[in-house]
């Protein structure tokens, strides 16, 4: 009931930082951090595939219908709630290793930012491909793929440190 | 068919991330018949609450310079008004009804509560809706020139597509000759826009003012766009290349006014007959 309603709250907490936030400081055309993967990112491991899916989906569309894009943050975020389980099982070398919560605090730092970084990085290229939907800008669209991810990895792994330590 | 039952149990993430994934690939693709679903869009009662009330509380930061525009936007309709031979400022309620009864155009202020320039599409929420007179295909206007379009209205709020879209085009014109051609934006830098079809013979120049057609019943005759900030001639073809400087900050507009042409059901009745008599040609 706890983590019900400990996820519920980062949940609406996410989405809002990132429509009423990052949505709109608009730094450069380069650099579009979506730091909302990180709900996905911290559900339990144990979290049963569907249920995975599905909250991927939500927030997902919760984020399309702030920001008119319908069905291209969801196609997204369902994606990487597909593969988390296999990032995590091919990222942990041995079975002890996988701790329940995959937060920062609770495993290694190495463990966590190659986490992150597949994840996030996986995020932000379909959503930028399925944004612009051709492949006419290819170079400039990369670019914008690797510089939001670093951007965006980096705010995950300074919120770890400040905000989810619990 | 219970071994299929089985496969499908067995492998229920997979069938349901596949069901997923189509149906947001769906809604990519058919996005236009999507957003006519008017609660699935930015201009939705809780979405545009949001915007609302963030937007009433960042809202203080830029008032100085709002303030400063608006000012000066007083300060050149006023001089136009005064040296409008017949319009008094402090008119008599006869000349004010007058006019009320014959214009053709009626704007609505409203204010962008969210906005962006950064992406391949972009779009922004206005804090007014249909309950204030708003209608779908409006155009949006600021004291510096066109902002965008509307696209889908709420009760009390609206979504509009900005220049910044490549989803439409706006008929715009050379101010100095009235040669036209349709602006559209390239999806790259969010001060600069497209403008097509204005053929090799008509004379141009880098700071020439762009303006709205009037051709289409969106935008009355005459808002500016921006102006011309390079041009060249491609091989080969018939037409300039020409980039277009947007008079509009799309970072930093903020107070808008939505067009409603009066006259627009019957020019869209009109366009209606014309376009179903060529097709009987």
């Amino acid at each position: 009931m706890g983590g019900l309603i400990k996820y519920t709250v980062m949940f609406v907490a996410l989405v809002l930082t990132q429509v009423l936030v990052l949505n709109q400081v608009q730094v450069s055309g380069y650099i579009n951090p979506f730091i909302y993967v990180l709900f996905i990112l911290l559900l339990p491991v144990s979290t049963p595939g569907y249920l995975l899916l599905i909250l991927g989906f939500l927030i997902g569309f919760a984020v399309d219908i702030f920001s008119n894009s319908l069905g291209v943050h969801a196609a997204a975020t369902v994606l990487i709630a597909f593969i988390r389980p296999y990032v995590i099982r091919l990222i942990s070398s041995r079975e002890e290793d996988r701790n329940e919560y995959p937060g920062l605090r609770q495993n290694k730092f190495s463990w966590f930012l190659s986490y992150t970084s597949i994840m996030v990085f996986v995020h932000h290229f379909t959503l930028f491909y399925l944004d612009y939907f051709t492949f006419s800008h290819f170079f400039s669209t990369f670019l914008k793929v690797l510089l939001s991810s670093v951007f965006t990895i980096f705010v995950i792994v300074l919120s770890q440190f400040i905000i989810f330590r619990e | 068919m219970r071994s299929l039952i089985r496969y499908l149990i067995k492998n229920h993430a997979f069938v349901l991330f596949l069901l997923l994934e189509i149906f947001a690939l769906t809604m990519v693709v058919n996005f236009n018949s999507f957003q006519k679903a008017t609660y699935l869009n930015s201009a939705n009662r809780v979405t545009g609450k949001i915007y609302d009330t963030y937007q009433s509380v960042t809202g203080y930061f830029g008032l100085t310079k709002i303030n400063a525009e608006l000012a000066a936007e007083n300060a050149r309709l006023r001089s136009l008004l005064e040296n409008r031979p017949g319009v008094s400022l402090f008119s008599d309620s006869l000349a004010v009804d007058q006019m009320r009864n014959d214009s053709v155009y009626r704007f609505i202020p409203a204010q962008i509560i969210n906005n962006s320039v950064n992406r391949p599409f972009n779009y922004l929420t206005l804090n007014k809706g249909s309950r204030h007179g708003i209608k779908p295909d409006m155009g949006i206007i600021s004291a510096k020139g066109i902002v965008g379009v509307v696209g889908q209205v709420s009760e009390s709020y609206a979504m509009g597509l900005s220049v910044l879209n490549q989803r439409w085009s706006i008929s715009a014109k050379l101010k100095k000759n009235a040669y036209y051609g349709s602006l559209i934006w390239d999806g790259t830098d969010y001060q600069m826009a497209g403008l097509t079809e204005i053929p090799l013979h008509v004379d141009i120049a880098v700071g020439d003012t762009v303006v709205t057609s009037g051709y289409s019943s969106i935008f009355p005759e005459g808002i500016l766009v921006g102006t011309i900030n390079s041009f060249s001639k491609p091989e080969g073809e018939n037409y300039y290349r020409i980039d277009v400087k947007l008079s509009v900050d799309f970072k930093s507009v903020s107070y808008v006014e939505v067009v409603e042409i009066k006259s627009r059901s019957e020019l869209d009745e009109l366009d209606k007959i014309l376009r179903n008599d060529g097709r009987a040609d």
